[in-house]
């Protein structure tokens, strides 16, 4: 499929088109940025029975943007021991990932400037996802070289620790973003969205399992509570950003809820039909944007719900959970629907391949089970 | 439901009450022997109470009070009695407010008050002389420039005098044992403990300022 803005071959109007959506997805993010610390510090402040910032703006709306500028007044320290060139350049590798994913998440449906037509989504490349997927992985590196750059134990640690629950966790979230894949046959995000018009939403028609499993998965790779190992105050001081103050810290700070925001809009076009929703005559081309905001907040909302009440894992406990649950039900889900498809392009009794679906499924977990066990004695006589 | 009850709660709170005060709008009621910052207390003819007889500087274990006493001039007195508080200066930046001096004052001179709202940006100011300390004509403490506080604070200058009887007996409890102030006659004595909470009442304006607030 592809944009149909550059059907027609490319020209200036063109590049001015592709310019102006640059700056709106731009200008999206970095405003969704500063709603999106102020909506974190409500919503939470609500569920701790407080009332959170109020003094700068309406409902303290501006509380974010005086922390921001307080930021950027504030010196750029820079540790003795420090890597000066990759300590500079960490928190950059930190933010563009998180920029760059954005630009494949389809927003809206499409519409036409000045004849020319054009999809409300940033890029549309066939290999979509699989940019999602190399831009989490490369977010890995900013907080990784944040860490070793740095010259000191506690940033160290908690980038050691970082990058270890990021990796664990992109395996069992590609595996749910796999199955996504496989029910469009389309690596391609729109053409995601497009399969998943009428409301046949991957949510239900996958079953719900990878979708709690990417959303499980999403939050670790994130860095988010419960998932927060990464910085947790209590052992790490602030992790591996403990040594950056200034702008530096503020591009941190900024990547991290950024990144919020871009795995929950890539949740809602993976799993819940990005922009669609029901169609209404009047403003046609404003009420898939809508939806998708909709469906945005919501999820971001839940973020904000998950910090508000799951206490932080024990590094252990995230470990077990990754690679002991997370991953074996993911590699499970996805050989079940990849056989019922099978099942269905082959003519077979779908009854019956669910049936051998679960009966594997339960020789499966009963071997893993044992295996983990068996694991658990070698470990304690050990 | 194991897991997601968690979940719910955190969720019913969302409608629950804020416990949080508004606070530079709306102040909480203060304890009735809180420690603020001092007054030096008149007589109700106008006398100053302090003799200048350095207990209290004696027994500061910050050492931030400083006192020179000078006798009384005999056309003029500042006090009654034979000498008077010549100089009088505490150190607020070193000040703990333990209330020792004023528990070491023999005359009732030095109490403290509620006020404890001041933030100044030069240490001289940090430095109350006793031209600050001494009360007004009113009997009420003097505000500066850097203090915040609101009206009605300032009538809540010796809580202290009401405290208990000599070394806690109930007998004492209830009886006037101290002079009377200027601008405030001889105070009342304070409730036996049996009677009143340290939660002094109040709080009925606190709820709709909250509501205001969210």
């Amino acid at each position: 499929m592809g944009d149909p803005l550059y059907a027609d071959g490319i020209n200036a109007a063109v590049l001015l088109i592709v310019a102006a959506k640059v700056l709106v997805v731009f200008a999206f993010l970095m405003v969704s940025v500063l709603f999106m610390v102020w909506f974190e510090r409500k919503v939470i402040s609500d569920m701790q029975s407080r009332i959170g910032p109020d003094r700068a703006g309406p409902w303290g709306l501006l509380q974010t943007l005086a922390d921001g500028i307080k930021l950027f007044f504030k010196e750029d320290l820079l540790p003795d021991q420090a890597d000066r060139r990759i300590f500079h350049l960490a928190p950059y590798l930190s933010i563009v990932p998180a920029f760059a994913a954005f630009a494949v998440v389809p927003f809206g449906g499409t519409i036409s400037i000045a004849g020319h037509h054009t999809q409300l989504q940033l890029a549309d490349p066939p290999v979509g996802v699989l940019f999602l997927l190399a831009m989490s992985s490369i977010a890995v590196y900013g907080v990784m070289l944040a860490g070793w750059a740095s010259g000191s134990k506690y940033p160290l640690l908690g980038s050691v620790r970082a990058s270890a629950q990021m990796v664990s966790y992109e395996a069992a979230m590609s595996l749910a973003v796999a199955a996504a894949v496989l029910a469009a046959g389309s690596l391609s995000t729109r053409d995601i969205v497009i399969a998943q018009e009428g409301y046949r939403w991957n949510l239900w028609v996958l079953g719900v399992v990878p979708f709690v499993i990417y959303l499980i998965a999403a939050t670790a790779e994130t860095n988010r509570p419960p998932f927060d190992l990464v910085e947790a105050e209590q052992e790490l001081v602030g992790g591996f950003h403990t040594e950056y103050s200034s702008i530096s810290f503020a591009l941190f700070f900024l990547a991290e809820f950024m990144n919020t925001v871009t795995v929950s809009a890539v949740a809602v076009t993976l799993f819940l039909g990005g922009p669609n929703g029901p169609h209404i005559g009047f403003l046609p081309d404003l009420w898939p944007v809508v939806w998708f905001l909709g469906k945005l907040l919501c999820f971001l909302f839940v973020y904000v719900w998950f910090r508000a009440t799951l206490p932080r894992f024990r590094y252990d406990q995230l470990m077990d959970l990754g690679w002991k649950k997370l991953i074996p039900l993911a590699l499970y889900w996805l050989l079940l629907i990849a056989a019922l498809r099978i099942g269905r392009d082959q003519g077979w009794n779908a009854g019956i391949v669910l049936a051998v679906g679960v009966a594997v499924g339960a020789v499966a977990w009963a071997a893993l089970g044992a295996a983990l066990r068996q694991g658990e004695t070698v470990k304690a006589a050990a | 439901m194991g897991y997601l009850d968690g979940f719910r709660i955190t969720l019913q709170q969302m409608w629950g009450d804020r416990v949080t005060n508004v606070y530079p709008d709306v102040k909480r009621p203060k304890p009735d022997r809180f420690h603020g910052r001092h007054v030096l207390n008149r007589y109700e003819d106008g006398m100053e109470k302090c003799i200048g007889c350095e207990l209290c500087a004696g027994v500061c274990p910050a050492r931030c009070i400083y006192v020179r006493g000078a006798d009384n001039p005999p056309d003029e007195p500042v006090s009654p009695g034979e000498r008077y508080g010549f100089v009088y200066e505490i150190n607020y930046l070193r000040c703990i407010h333990c209330d020792l001096c004023v528990e070491a004052c023999p005359t009732e001179a030095i109490t403290e008050s509620k006020l404890f709202e001041f933030s100044f940006t030069d240490r001289q100011d940090a430095i109350y002389t006793k031209a600050e300390l001494v009360v007004g004509d009113d009997g009420h403490p003097q505000k500066l420039p850097w203090e915040d506080w609101r009206a009605g604070d300032e009538t809540n200058t010796s809580a202290w005098v009401r405290a208990t009887a000599p070394s806690g007996s109930a007998a004492f409890e209830g009886k006037v044992g101290w002079s009377g102030e200027l601008g405030f006659g001889v105070r009342a004595p304070e409730k036996g403990q049996t009677a009143a909470s340290d939660q002094a009442p109040a709080a009925a304006s606190a709820p709709e300022a909250k509501k205001k607030a969210r």
